[in-house]
């Protein structure tokens, strides 16, 4: 690289942000000038439609184009339900679904729930930032960097060997026979899941460690003045007070763990009985070169999201109502 | 309309909504502690070592050479002592291509994230203020729909978009190019278009729940003096959600940080507009038999996003995302 | 209170960005290498360009990368075109999202013919001079790894052979045993090795290979189909003719298995036998430095995997055969290989094409090191080492049969997902039978 591309690549940046720039400063510049009349559909226009667009293109078309794939063979020809039908009946389908469930409970379940008592064990707490810094370094690192890392947990070597896994080397330590951690199914999937909730605890905690500090002072102070205890509290006043938050990472969190496959790919590859839908997923479509069945596990994996999604609909309901 | 500035917002006198309290700064009663028990020390150290036990693992082995690494446990180092600056040396300096090129890669990933951050937040908070404070027709149906888009697999929007970059904006870029010759002819467009697009949902999402949050007579009174959407939106709203969307930018900076798949489809996978990823997933060879060169790549590439949320990180404490009390 | 907040804006990005400095300062400018240094008459014939792009993209990454861009340096100095090579592991996957994206490389490097064949739609066919070129240096076998439905659309680029047995020469003289002829000798070998002593087991195996965990083990079954039933049923095979629970294959599985899933005879130095499924292949072998194992089955390639100071000759730390067959002068090899296939129609692509398929170019490559070509224009003094020229030797005898690696040409389905995951599963102890079945069961209708 030479300096000439250095600038080059530094005026590259300034000039997309000034262009993004203008776009917008006009676009909202213009609507506030439209005419009255259907002045509020200009405005709704002018802050939507941009999204809009890049929704449409980037993720509503092709979400159609993979629904309507998933009933086609690889020659395109319609097939019905055959493709669901082979996800259902294959043992690779139907391992990477009853998995996909594992995951999709334990998962936002445990980190949540760490992520939470963590934030408030830590609250206050001298060295906070320190803290929270430690439990939130997972999130910084690709999933590439975190294949290495458990790597060095993880790693199986025979019982005559050194072991150069922390997790064998402990249990040969205690003077147990090392074990495959990846490799015994079904408890391999935990081991993954762990990393999963490694990564994401830290996302957990640093959200709701915000929202416990918006708890009014005066009401725990209030309950403190009524004689409860800590659990207490924490129950009837801290919890109630971040349900919001709550259900936002619990909700990020689940989706994130059903399209999560960089963990199970650079582990296992799916082999053991580890397979996720969105593993087998891409196995399917791009390395088999079955778009039809990648669509289908696609088309699974999205029914799997709308309970969290009518859930959520229906907070949404809510919220609305009361205002 | 001046009169609405976030200095003198008429709330903050305490009209008793626990929402508001989100966005103070914490008063004098929150002085420090120490942790309420003794077991919740305890808990939250042990905590702590479980979460940096694998990194610190990484970390140490980083510095010890190769045949080591993979025959004895990096916590036997006093055993097997071995220290070596080669991992980060073969990483940062390798002599595969004409040059050591690392340095490109990292200003590409530079150049890919920031504004690949920019654009998904300007344009998800201006979504999320419409659908919070313009009311129309079918707004619920409209927000719940954008709400489940995040769930399209990133793998299945791959080939469409790259389909609609072919045909618009490669051949524009060209012609822009003969216009500008100063101009690079390596296009950043489409990855960070990619990127705004497959963040936008999340975004909308979580900035949604923190801006329908703000009080309804912030926008109200704004509203009575005559101001428009867009001033509201500029002068009330965007310094108010200012907290939750520095928090988001860190977010999504580590996403994209860390993404390896978009770059590969939207990047032509050189020095040119590459990131760092990348060239790190190269180096593990190309039958992956060198991963210990990992051990160094990770912490290469852990540097910046390490950076971003130690100075990002003070907005966390001043509310996030949902700074919702509501149930 | 709003400089306050542009300032902590500024801060992570100026840190950044110093950084980010400091790492460019490290690269350099560098100039462009001078024409008037090359000797460009070996060049003429394919004329001069003005900077025209040609962008390559393949499997092949790092040091060999570096190989494969200098194999063309000269070629670009002379004729003005401008080869990028991009490599990735991730070919296999993103090659179709490029070319469905309608942002197709120029030239693809494919490691598979199967893949090969599923782009006879959007390959190019390539200039005459291409075809006579392979016509005139490679057998029919190789000519038709590039042929779709009869239609020739690109020449083979390098090439390994499979099959091949490393072991340690000085441990062979001491232990008193001798390279065996037949397949039957080999297992008596195998016996001897395990019943003597001399090392912890006979064999050491490593199938650990990232998302393609398993495939060595899929060469194993290759080498036994084709050496105990012939290139007719291999071919058979391969193409789905038979089916993959054939009990001709399930005999070459068994025959694998006899030693691969038998704890007697692995994993030497390592373990039991599923310890095969943990070690990464490139350290499969390592164990016979070590007098812990005393055989390892693995391509040519694995030449350049063994740890740094390994001398690899006949009276060196290591040396190999190849995999006997049935019978002793047995002459039946799998190996892999690459084909180029162009996307693009242009002058300069053409040019490049052509260049790619001629001796010159293979020398040119080869010499560089670690590779062969089946070239058959490769002078055998130009390979780096003596392993290569016994695997180029092979390549070249006339009376060998060459097949290429099974999971290569089989759909991907079965050669790069099921095949590799039934392996993994047969190791781990599933019987033969449920293995197959469950691949066949994969096979794309």
């Amino acid at each position: 690289m030479t300096t000439a591309d250095l600038i080059g690549k530094i005026f590259v940046v300034i000039l997309g942000v000034a262009v993004f720039a203008a776009i917008i400063g006009l676009i909202l510049f213009f609507v506030d000038r439209a005419p009255k009349r259907g002045r509020d559909y200009w405005q709704l226009a002018g802050f939507l439609l941009p999204t809009a667009l890049l929704l449409g293109f980037g993720l509503i078309y092709p979400a159609i184009r993979t629904t309507t794939l998933a009933f086609a063979n690889r020659a395109g020809e319609f097939i019905g339900l055959d493709n669901f039908v082979w996800a259902f009946t294959q043992p690779a389908g139907l391992i990477s679904i009853r998995n996909s469930v594992i995951w999709v409970i334990l998962v936002p379940l445990l980190s949540t729930a760490i992520g939470l008592a963590y934030a408030v064990f830590i609250d206050k707490a001298r060295g906070e930032r320190v803290y929270k810094s430690l439990v939130f370094m997972p999130m910084a690192i690709s999933f590439v960097g975190a294949g290495v890392i458990w790597r060095f947990v993880y790693e199986y070597r025979g019982p005559n060997q050194d072991q150069i896994g922390l997790l064998n080397a402990v249990v040969t330590g205690l003077g147990g026979e090392p074990v495959r951690w990846l490799q015994e199914a079904p408890m391999n999937t935990f081991f993954l899941i762990v990393v999963m909730i490694w990564v994401q605890t830290g996302f957990a905690m640093v959200v709701l460690s915000a929202a416990i500090k918006g708890v009014p002072t005066e009401q725990i102070e209030a309950a403190e003045l009524d004689g409860t205890n800590a659990w207490q509290r924490f129950t009837n006043v801290t919890i109630p007070s971040i349900r919001g938050s709550l259900v936002v990472v619990v909700t990020t969190i689940s989706i994130a763990t059903l399209k999560v496959f960089d963990i199970v790919r650079t582990m296992t590859a799916g082999n053991f009985e580890t397979s996720v839908v969105a593993n087998e997923m891409y196995t399917q479509a791009f390395r088999a070169n079955e778009a039809g069945r990648g669509a289908a596990l696609a088309v699974i994996l999205f029914l799997m999201v709308l309970p969290i999604v009518i859930y959520n609909v229906n907070i949404l309901r809510k919220q609305r109502e009361i205002r | 309309m001046s009169s609405v500035a976030p200095a003198d917002l008429p709330v903050a006198g305490g009209k008793g909504e626990l929402e508001l309290d989100v966005m103070r700064e914490p008063k004098a009663a929150r002085v420090k502690r120490r942790l309420t028990s003794r077991t919740a020390t305890v808990v939250a150290l042990v905590i702590a070592v479980l979460w940096t036990i694998p990194t610190f693992g990484l970390f140490i082995s980083s510095f010890r050479p190769e045949p080591l690494i993979k025959t004895t446990g990096w916590w036997t180092i006093f055993e097997n002592p071995g220290f070596t600056l080669e991992n980060y040396q073969e990483v940062l300096f390798s002599a595969s291509g004409s040059a050591p090129q690392l340095g490109s890669y990292f200003v590409n990933s530079l150049v890919i994230a920031i504004p690949a951050t920019i654009f998904p937040l300007v344009l998800a908070s201006m979504a999320a203020y419409a659908f919070a404070w313009i009311k129309f027709k079918g707004s619920a149906a409209l927000f719940v729909l954008v709400f489940a888009l995040q769930i399209v697999p990133l793998q299945m929007a791959l080939i469409p978009l790259l389909q609609i970059f072919s045909a618009t904006i490669l051949p524009w870029q060209r012609q822009v190019n003969e216009l500008i010759p100063i101009l690079p002819d390596d296009s950043f467009l489409p990855v960070w278009i990619a990127h705004t697009v497959f963040a936008l949902p999340l975004a909308i999402f979580l900035l949604h729940n923190f801006i329908s949050e703000i009080p309804g007579e912030v926008i109200e009174a704004a509203r009575v003096d005559g101001a428009s959407h867009s001033q509201i939106f500029f002068r009330v709203v965007l310094p108010l959600a200012l907290p939750a969307i520095a928090s988001f930018a860190i977010f999504q900076f580590l996403w994209v940080w860390n993404d390896l798949l978009v770059a590969l489809v939207f990047t032509d996978g050189t020095a040119d507009t590459a990131p760092l990823t990348q060239r790190l997933a190269e180096l593990v060879g190309s039958r992956g038999q060198e991963w210990q060169r990992l051990t160094a790549a990770a912490f290469v590439s852990l540097v910046v996003p390490l950076i971003v949320f130690f100075s990002l990180q003070r907005y966390f404490v001043r509310g996030l995302l949902a700074g919702s009390t509501k149930g | 209170m709003s400089s306050i907040r542009h300032r902590r804006w500024i801060v992570p990005i100026a840190a950044a960005a110093t950084l980010g400095l400091t790492l460019t300062a490290c690269t350099g400018d560098i100039a462009a290498e001078d024409a008037a240094d090359t000797d460009c008459s070996d060049y003429e014939e394919y004329g001069t360009f003005d900077g025209e792009e040609v962008s390559v993209y393949g499997t092949i990454v790092e040091v060999e990368a570096e190989r494969l861009e200098a194999s063309w340096a000269d070629f670009e100095t002379c004729t003005g075109i401008d080869v990028t090579y991009q490599g990735t592991q991730e070919f296999e996957t993103q090659v179709r999202v490029l070319v469905d994206g309608d942002n197709a490389p120029d030239l693809g490097i494919f490691p598979q013919p199967g893949l090969f064949a599923t782009f006879a739609d959007d390959l190019v066919a390539p200039p005459a001079e291409v075809e006579a070129n392979v016509d005139e240096y490679w057998s029919e076998d190789w000519k038709g790894f590039g042929t779709v439905d009869g239609t020739f659309l690109g020449a083979p680029l390098m090439a390994s052979v499979k099959g091949f047995i490393w072991y340690s020469p000085a441990m062979f003289e001491e232990n008193g045993w001798e390279q065996p002829e037949t397949l039957d000798d080999l297992m008596a070998l195998t016996d001897e090795i395990a019943s003597s002593g001399a090392v912890d087991k006979p064999w050491c195996a490593g199938f650990s290979s990232g998302e393609a965990t398993g495939w060595p083990g899929t060469d194993w079954v290759e080498d036994m189909v084709l050496r105990l039933h012939g290139p007719e049923v291999y071919d058979q095979w391969t193409s789905h003719e038979i089916p993959f629970n054939d009990p001709q294959i399930v005999e070459a599985f068994d025959a694998a298995g006899d030693i691969l899933k038998n704890e007697d005879y692995v994993n030497g130095g390592y373990g039991d036998v599923r310890s095969i499924n943990d070690i990464t292949f490139n350290e499969g072998g390592w164990t016979i430095l070590d007098g812990q194992c005393a055989l390892h089955h693995q391509a040519s390639f694995y030449e350049g995997l063994w740890p740094e100071g390994t001398t690899v000759a006949e009276d060196g730390d290591i040396w190999a055969f190849i995999t006997p067959g049935q019978e002793a002068g047995a002459a039946d090899v799998t190996g892999g290989g690459e084909i180029v296939g162009a996307f693009t129609e242009s002058e300069a692509v053409a040019a490049f094409q052509t260049y790619l398929s001629t001796p010159l170019w293979a020398n040119n490559r080869v010499s560089e090191g670690g590779v062969i070509s089946a070239n058959s224009g490769v002078d055998p003094e130009n390979l780096s080492s003596d392993l290569l020229r016994e695997a180029y030797a092979i390549l070249q005898d006339e009376n060998t049969t060459f097949r290429f690696d099974g999971s290569d040409i089989m759909p991907g389905a079965v050669g790069s997902a099921s095949f590799w995951a039934g392996i993994v599963d047969w190791i781990s102890g599933t019987d033969t039978q449920t293995v197959v079945d469950q691949i066949e069961a994969s096979w794309p209708q």
